[in-house]
């Protein structure tokens, strides 16, 4: 690796300050940094540092979406072919989803990238690692048959209105990836609802075999038809429409286990999601007046984003709470926010991206009064301190 | 009240070049130097010039706001260089050891002695310095009376001295006599913490006049500011001091011999020395002599002090005033391919995103190399879990950015210094300079608040 190295020390003085192409100056150190751990050392303080950075941090969440990735592109693969009424091998299966899914993720990286890239360039900054995350999870939450076009446009508003008006990778109030999916499905609602959009090719006027239905299970029990419902074990694999990478809770958990294991996600938030969708889950079965109230509490572990949002979405850290009791309280309201949702909002068949949305908002506000909780400890020795001293 | 504390919070980072429990005799240095940078707000002001000839506990400067704090000279000698930094800043006043003169300060049973008489002692023979205080965690000043004083009978940061060996080797006489001189400077307890996690020094056990608390766990569990947090913990507006172990003996030694001698045991330390081991020298010594032919190959960094808080220092450098501990590890200077790729077998994190995280026990020796850029706040609920204190630090440390002087008292500036957040900084994975930040904002109180 020396030559290359020499090849980049050779070029680097063109894009410092004054060199012929310092206005490239964030793009050459990105590519530089993502090819090389730089040789900075310490000054003082602590004079050594942990091996991980945010790069390291953001591929550990890209290896956890992996599984729900390679499942995404086998059931987009598998719902077209049933559609169709055709046998296909697995391997046949996984790569006709693949390159349907490829050109989402290329756009979404390229437009994402390339903004990031000049907005980095506009502040002097060095390129932030954040979007390599954003940039897989937005294609993941989308379903197959979006326009290109329109992930394009999300993509961007999401990257400047969601992020970089607020000062990039760490400043966001919104996730990114969400804002972008909340874009489309508040803009272009018919491409982002219904029952055509989540098998590809149905947009499109295909001829599909009689009984092929493209619903999802949350779009069924929406309009009370559920006789054509997966089984709980087909919705836990993954066999069913819905967002590309979203529907194999399977997958999603594997994902869970490696950021609980590497301690990059909080899986204070992840469990208290699940433990706020079961108790607004059991809640309602106490109460039901209809049958959609009655579905058991945890079959909505299984349906539509729940799993995909609790583990990928709630625990971003920069527009979750940043205080442990605080993500606690964060992860089960967005639970229960998203059964309450689901069950009880006959305009939207899915609660979960809303759910985060909305408690992102919210965010600050729990922190704000666990750390006035904190405060007030403080406040309340320093009250028992100077009595004494009075007494 | 002895209080019994058994900390989860923390780390104890594994490096290799853990000091061996055998101890060499002074051989004493040809230089000495004191350093004002080792004593944080401290404007200097010299006393002595270039030539001057000056005998063991002579002031060599003090300090321009509290004339009455004298800085002396370890050693007699003569004074050979005094080293300036940018803008004409004092860096350090070098001594070249000749004779083996002292001032004789009169010996004097501090037990019978007064308030007064004490810290005169002190401020003139040089010795209080070594009183600090907290909040701040700076030298104390002598017309504050302190509620308690605070000495931590263990120091638990990476490669540290092990003080039960240290003590094992001190005159208990001379600790005693110190522990009665410190004791007349507050209407308070002396509070001494001892090590749960292993075996205590007997001459810890025994010593009278103070109470003994236990505290275990891991880094920081050494750290006065975590003790005080929870034996006694600071208010707004109250004061504590703190000494470290080795300079009580020094206290007790003016005392009992009449003369200033700061002479320490210190652990050379760290992967690149080649037997790391416990050395006798003498506060401000010269560490040439701990590392002539006792270090390895490559471009190495010299630490007066631990890793984590300590001060690089050049091969020729003096030892700090406060440490006892001096560690040698590789610098960092260098580019990796794909480094963040990488599974990471050799590679210590607190984190378990590298590889290593699933070997436990194995020593590394570690680098002085960022392994990374610097980036904003962004992973949340890592800097908790190094701090065992009930304290937010990423909302402290963002208080001090935003200079906002009421929150950073609400969220508890008084309680924390540099070195309890420390961990913070290593662990940090925006790589962001916590302990500078922490330092300003110590600074910012005291400009405020006086």
């Amino acid at each position: 690796m020396n030559s290359l190295r020499k090849k980049i020390d050779r070029i680097k003085p063109h894009f410092e300050e004054g060199g012929r192409f310092s206005k490239l100056r964030s793009v050459f150190e990105g590519l530089e940094t993502f090819l090389f751990v730089p040789d900075k050392v310490t000054v003082r303080g602590s004079h050594i540092r942990d091996s991980i950075d945010l790069k390291r941090t953001m591929t550990v969440v890209i290896i956890a979406l992996i599984p729900a990735f390679l499942f995404g592109a086998y059931n987009v693969g598998l719902q077209h072919y049933r559609s169709i009424g055709i046998e296909g091998s697995v391997v046949q299966l996984f790569w006709f989803g693949f390159l349907k899914i490829l050109p989402l993720v290329i756009v979404s990286y390229g437009v994402g990238l390339g903004i990031e890239f000049i907005a980095a360039q506009i502040r002097g900054h060095e390129i932030n690692e954040g979007f390599l995350v954003s940039g897989l999870l937005i294609p993941l939450v989308m379903p197959i048959d979006v326009p290109l076009w329109m992930v394009a446009v999300s993509t961007a508003f999401a990257v400047i209105i969601g992020k970089e008006v607020f000062g990039g990778t760490g400043m966001n109030i919104f996730n990114p990836a969400l804002m972008a999916r909340a874009f489309l499905f508040f803009s272009y609602p018919g491409w982002m609802t219904g029952d055509k959009v989540w098998v590809e090719g149905l947009t499109k006027g295909q001829n599909v075999i009689d009984g092929f239905s493209g619903a999802t299970p949350l779009g069924m029990l929406a309009i009370g038809e559920t006789g054509n419902m997966p089984s709980f074990m087909e919705m836990f694999l993954g066999t069913i429409p819905g967002s590309i990478g979203e529907t194999s809770t399977v997958a999603i958990l594997i994902g869970a286990l490696i950021l609980i294991v590497t301690g990059i996600g909080s899986w204070k938030i992840i469990v208290s999601v699940f433990g706020g969708g079961l108790a607004m889950g059991l809640l309602l079965n106490a109460v039901a007046v209809n049958s959609y109230m009655e579905l058991p509490a945890y079959y909505h572990f299984v349906m539509g984003g729940f799993a995909f949002g609790a583990v990928f979405m709630a625990t971003d850290p920069v527009s979750g709470t940043q205080t442990e009791t605080g993500k606690w309280i964060y992860g089960f309201l967005i639970g229960v926010l998203s059964v309450l949702l689901r069950v009880l909002n006959p305009a939207y068949p899915e609660g979960v991206m809303l759910a985060i949305l909305m408690m992102n908002m919210f965010a600050p506000l729990i922190d704000h009064f666990v750390i006035q909780a904190n405060i007030n400890r403080r406040l309340k020795r320093l009250k028992v301190a100077t009595n004494n001293i009075k007494k | 009240m002895s209080i019994t504390v058994r900390l989860k919070k923390g780390l104890d980072i594994r490096l290799k070049g853990k000091a061996e429990k055998k101890l060499f005799p002074e051989s004493p240095a040809a230089f000495y130097g004191v350093k004002p940078i080792d004593f944080p707000l401290l404007i200097p002001k010299l006393n002595v010039k270039t030539g001057d000839r000056v005998l063991a506990g002579s002031p060599l400067f003090h300090s321009k706001l509290r004339p009455e704090i004298l800085f002396t000279s370890p050693v007699s000698g003569i004074v050979s260089e005094i080293r300036r930094g940018e803008r004409r800043s004092l860096l350090e006043v070098v001594v070249e050891r000749e004779g083996t003169e002292h001032i004789d300060f009169g010996r004097r049973n501090a037990a019978s002695l007064s308030r007064r008489e004490i810290v005169e002692s002190l401020l003139i023979s040089g010795l209080w310095p070594s009183i600090r205080q907290r909040p701040y965690h700076i030298i104390a000043n002598p017309s504050d009376t302190p509620k308690s004083v605070f000495i931590s009978g263990f120091d638990s940061s990476p490669l540290a001295p092990d003080m039960n060996f240290v003590m094992d080797n001190t005159s208990s006489v001379l600790f005693q006599a110190g522990i009665a001189a410190i004791g007349k400077l507050t209407d308070g307890k002396i509070n001494l913490v001892l090590n749960g996690n292993s075996e205590t020094s007997e001459l810890l056990r025994r010593v009278s006049g103070v109470e003994h608390h236990h505290f275990s766990g891991p880094h920081p569990a050494g750290n006065i500011g975590v003790q005080v947090h929870h034996i006694d913990p600071l208010n707004k507006g109250e004061i504590i001091w703190f000494v470290n172990l080795q300079d009580v003996v020094a206290i007790g030694r003016l005392f009992e011999e009449g003369v200033y001698k700061p002479e320490r045991i210190v652990a050379v330390t760290g992967s690149e020395v080649l037997a790391p081991a416990y050395h006798t020298v003498r506060s401000g010594a010269s560490v040439k002599a701990l590392l002539d032919n006792n270090t390895g190959e490559g471009d190495k960094r010299y630490i007066s002090g631990n890793v984590l808080t300590g001060t690089r220092i050049d091969y020729d450098g003096f030892l700090g005033y406060y440490d006892s501990q001096l560690t040698v590890i590789p610098e960092g200077k260098y580019f990796e391919f794909f480094g963040w790729m990488m599974p990471g077998f050799g590679k210590f994190s607190f984190s378990k995103a590298f590889a290593s995280g699933f070997i436990p026990g194995k020593e590394y020796s570690l680098d002085t190399n960022y392994h990374g850029g610097e980036r904003a706040f962004v992973m949340t609920g890592q800097y908790e879990k190094v701090v065992p204190m009930d304290i937010y630090p990423m909302q402290l440390l963002k208080a001090i950015l935003a200079e906002d002087i009421d929150l950073m008292e609400n969220l508890g500036i008084y309680e924390v210094a540099e070195e309890d957040l420390a961990l913070c900084e290593y662990i940090c994975s925006s790589k962001i300079d916590i302990q500078a930040i922490v330092r300003k904002g110590l600074n910012l109180m005291v400009k405020e608040m006086n």
